[in-house]
């Protein structure tokens, strides 16, 4: 029951300001009100879109603080493990986004303070492209990126 | 709501303790047909993932479709004890939903 009440909710985010109403009626758990799926990201179709409607700018800086570990070469592209760590302090978020994949953003993750600057998961990708890891810290937005060449493609078909 | 799809591991190494949890999970993209139909398989997938640590949201991965079948995912954190509880669940996108807990060792 409460499942299906969020899915109303996270429909009615998008527009306007329901989360205090939410959070007023009792509906959802604070923590749910926190992660509200950015639907827009999400489905953006290109990486400097999806990053845009994430962040709300455009300005994203090139680091070198930021480690970002695929394969040279992933032989299945339905599973390619990527981890990013990154020794830049105060992190806020940390996201992936494979360039070439019909939706880019594939996971943005929100780390509270006593979380250290380290995801790891495994992704699909559609084809070879840039594995891009974005980090946002207190003092602004950083990226790096890694070409993955995918020798069989992971997204259906 | 589903029982039994995760499996987690929280281990204690010096001041830090890493969270690894893997997912029973389709993770179907909406992009791939049916091979006898040819109709369009819909998307399901795991939306967002939290992880507690003694009651307190200690991380939050929103993902996409884009994230491998039965995923997996890691993150370190640092405050935890040995024997303190850490609870892991997700949400897919029909709602449906597990959380399981495990022990930091």
């Amino acid at each position: 029951m409460v499942s299906i009440k969020r899915r109303t909710f996270l429909k009615g985010t998008a527009a306007t300001g329901a989360v205090v109403v939410a959070i007023g009626t009792g509906v959802l758990k604070p923590s749910n009100v926190l992660a509200a799926w950015p639907e827009d990201a999400f489905s953006q179709k290109t990486s400097a879109e999806a990053l845009s409607k994430l962040f709300g700018t455009a300005s994203i800086t090139e680091s070198g603080d930021i480690d970002l570990k695929t394969p040279d070469i992933a032989e299945n592209g339905a599973v390619v493990p990527v981890s990013v760590s990154t020794t830049l302090a105060n992190v806020q978020s940390i996201s992936i986004l494979v360039d070439k994949n019909p939706q880019p953003l594939a996971c943005s993750c929100d780390l509270t303070g006593v979380v250290e600057g380290y995801v790891s998961t495994r992704i699909k990708m559609g084809e070879t492209s840039n594995v891009i890891a974005v980090v946002k810290t207190a003092k602004g937005i950083f990226s790096t990126k890694r070409m993955v060449k995918v020798t069989i493609g992971g997204c259906g078909g | 709501m589903a029982t039994g799809t995760i499996k987690i591991r929280a281990q204690l190494s010096g001041d830090s303790t890493e969270v690894k949890a893997l997912f029973k999970h389709d993770m179907e993209t909406g992009l791939r047909k049916d091979k006898t139909t040819g109709e369009k398989i819909p998307a399901h997938f795991i939306k967002e993932v939290t992880c507690e640590h003694n009651g307190h949201l200690v991380f939050t991965a929103k993902w996409n479709v884009s994230i491998s079948k039965d995923p997996y995912l890691s993150f370190k954190f640092k405050g935890a004890a040995k024997g303190d509880t850490v609870k892991v669940s997700w949400v897919d996108n029909k709602g449906d939903t597990d959380s399981s807990t495990a022990q930091v060792a």
